[in-house]
């Protein structure tokens, strides 16, 4: 995390829900809420880990902040200003300062255009280079992401899958962005390939100071890149930490059973390791359950869960969670009976 | 943990394909026990699931072709098998699930019809007998109401139970092979949890040996008892789970795990990275095919391709240079 503490982006109950239609004159009979009311800021420099299975609205988020979609409800604060309320030039202009990476570097890539083409796009478009200094800005933006100057006239189709996956990089870059969603960047990309493009997201971070938020569902890889985690379930963020913090600590129990399914890589952990292995499967977010959303799976669920959503509480300093159940383990307990069993 | 139920030897695959023949599996030689569970990890286009097809001779002829190599099970080879009986081994001794349970069943039958297929073909079940045996292998792999659910078609189940179905149908006629190829990958994270238990389960009531393919060096560490490394056609290392992780010997096997971000750990590592990317195989190779990435390269790797030897007992290993010390190894 940076030294200054400055807010560079800040969610407050940010919706976007996804009409269904039906019928003959297509009457909207009820909406997908992919995302329900979440809050969370970004510091400047700092990655927030945004986790969560499938369907469980992390990509929506993303898309949302860019203004991708146009949220339901809610505000998305760049620098204080809203970019929801944003007419579309102005917003269009805010696009310099935010930029997006996408999952599939076979899909975000036009194959009909060369790497000097796609990485130039942005530039053109907000008329940052022309000619010759385009040119140098191109090569500068491939050497800054790894990937041989040489190479400027090629079409992507010429690039392997992590190759691929820089020039998404650098055409993000091009505008000198502060800000930039990572929309599960590596998932599409082999193990070996995964360590190479996570490490430069790291480099280029310190090198050009820039705030990530970092969509994945790969638990073990967001904690190593974030500095704050966030988990998303159904719609809503259930529980945001420090990364250890929420490693080490997890109190929502959708968390710990997501914690305890990771696969390790080493079989001795695996064996002494206790698994919560959750039952059933993500419920609809059309049709979300009422109250806790997380209460028709909750090994610790009772009536209290179903009677109305819990708060999103600041339990510890910097440790939200959104559950009844949830407690501040007391570790002034533990050692004092440490203690007295050592006295005995 | 006794008799051997598979041995291959030499196998060989290769695909014509427009730019030219592409040089998937060269020369594989592995056996499985009974009852054990072996794990086959590598990137993609290592050949991992092109070596399991071929056992199964489910590679398209043409564009593939078995070049040479054999896979003796149960005395018989099954590279030489006329169709029919091949076709007795498939689904009945040896049965397969797949990465995407979406596109592994067939859309338009009910999950009732195609699970009482293999159960008619294989085991000569009347309808009605199949369809009795059908509800007990869905609530085998857990899932509720099974009778009512047998009419349901595949888009009515969630992924997590289709991949169900999936193993109740490879699991019906009590195979003494499953292969899995990355039954999990699709999945996620708690439903994969699910998935894994359930096989777990499943191998200690029914006692098949098991053949699991994957990338994810986490999940292999949770299920397998022994471990098959490839990289660009051949296996390059083999050890039993806890050798693996706790003394890798190959360097590609060294780097893999390095390359992942431990979970438990508190500071922040930068990454162990793997430089360049895996090889294309239009050409056969007849040097180390890890050499242009590894830094323990010496001159011979470049010149002759190391076999696969055992170095201690039970882990083989397919490098000139003994990392531990940096010794070349003379074989």
């Amino acid at each position: 995390m940076s030294n200054n503490e400055e807010t560079l982006i800040r969610v407050e109950d940010l919706k976007v829900h996804f009409p269904i239609y039906r019928g003959v004159i297509r009457r909207q009979v009820g909406s997908v809420k992919a995302v329900d009311g979440v809050s969370f800021q970004v510091k400047k420099g700092e990655t927030l880990g945004l986790v969560g299975e499938s369907g469980c609205g992390k990509t929506t988020t993303g898309r949302a902040i860019v203004q991708l979609y146009k949220p339901t409800a809610g505000h998305v604060y760049f620098r204080d200003i809203d970019l929801v309320s944003l007419k579309e030039e102005p917003m269009r202009l805010m696009r310099k300062e935010i930029q997006m990476i996408f999952q599939d570097p076979y899909a975000s890539l036009n194959p009909r255009m060369t790497v000097r083409d796609i990485i130039s796009e942005p530039l053109l478009a907000f008329g940052m280079a022309t000619g010759k200094q385009l040119d140098n800005r191109v090569k500068e933006l491939m050497r800054l992401v790894r990937l041989d100057p040489d190479f400027i006239y090629r079409f992507p189709h010429e690039f392997s899958g992590g190759q691929r996956q820089r020039i998404g990089i650098a055409r993000a870059l091009a505008l000198n962005p502060a800000f930039i969603v990572c929309d599960e960047p590596i998932s599409a990309l082999d193990v070996s390939i995964q360590a190479q493009i996570i490490n430069l997201f790291e480099d280029l971070q310190k090198e050009l100071n820039l705030t990530y938020l970092f969509i994945a569902h790969d638990l073990s890889m967001v904690r190593h890149i974030s500095d704050r985690v966030a988990v998303m379930y159904l719609g809503i963020i259930v529980e945001l930490a420090d990364r250890n913090e929420i490693y080490n600590n997890p109190l929502h129990p959708y968390t710990q059973a997501l914690l305890s399914a990771i696969p390790v890589p080493d079989p001795e952990h695996y064996r002494k390791r206790s698994r919560i292995v959750l039952e059933g499967d993500v419920p609809s977010p059309a049709n979300p359950p009422s109250g806790c959303r997380f209460r028709t799976r909750c090994p610790k669920a009772d009536e209290e869960c179903e009677k109305g959503r819990p708060e999103f509480r600041e339990i510890l300093p910097g440790h939200f969670v959104e559950c009844f159940k949830a407690e501040v383990p007391s570790p002034l307990k533990e050692v004092t009976f440490e203690e007295n069993s050592i006295l005995k | 943990m006794t008799g051997e139920l598979l041995n291959v030897q030499g196998l060989e695959t290769q695909f014509n394909t427009p730019e030219g023949i592409v040089h998937a599996v060269n020369g594989v030689d592995f056996k499985l026990k009974e009852g054990e569970t072996l794990g086959v990890v590598g990137e993609s286009g290592c050949g991992k699931s092109v070596t399991m097809l071929s056992i199964l001779r489910l590679i398209q002829q043409p564009p593939g072709k078995i070049v040479a190599g054999q896979a003796m099970f149960k005395g018989k080879d099954l590279l030489k098998m006329s169709n029919e009986e091949i076709r007795h081994v498939r689904g009945g001794q040896i049965s397969m699930i797949f990465q995407d349970p979406m596109t592994s069943l067939n859309p338009v039958m009910t999950i009732g019809k195609q699970l009482a297929e293999p159960l008619m073909l294989h085991l000569g079940l009347t309808k009605e007998q199949a369809r009795d045996r059908s509800i007990e292998l869905l609530e085998l792999v857990g899932i509720p109401r099974a009778a009512d659910r047998l009419k349901d078609y595949p888009h009515q189940y969630s992924g997590g139970m289709r991949q169900r179905v999936m193993i109740a149908m490879a699991l019906s006629c009590a195979p003494q092979i499953l292969i899995a190829d990355e039954p999990t990958t699709a999945l996620d994270v708690t439903i994969q949890a699910q998935i894994v238990e359930l096989v777990i389960r499943l191998r200690e009531e029914v006692g098949m040996a098991i053949i699991w393919i994957t990338h994810d060096l986490g999940v292999v560490a949770s299920v397998a008892h022994r471990v098959n490394v490839m990289y660009g056609g051949f296996i390059i290392e083999d050890s039993l789970i806890d050798d693996l992780y706790r003394n890798p010997l190959h360097p590609y096997t060294i780097g893999l795990l390095g390359s992942l971000p431990q979970i438990q750990s508190e500071g922040r590592k930068r990454l162990y990275s793997i430089d360049g990317m895996p090889p294309m195989l239009y050409k056969k190779p007849h040097s180390c095919p890890f050499a242009p990435r590894c830094k323990w390269v010496i001159e011979k790797c470049r010149l002759v391709n190391p076999p696969l030897i055992e170095i201690e007992e039970g882990h083989r290993v397919a490098c000139w240079v003994n990392t531990k010390d940096g010794s070349v190894r003379d074989v």
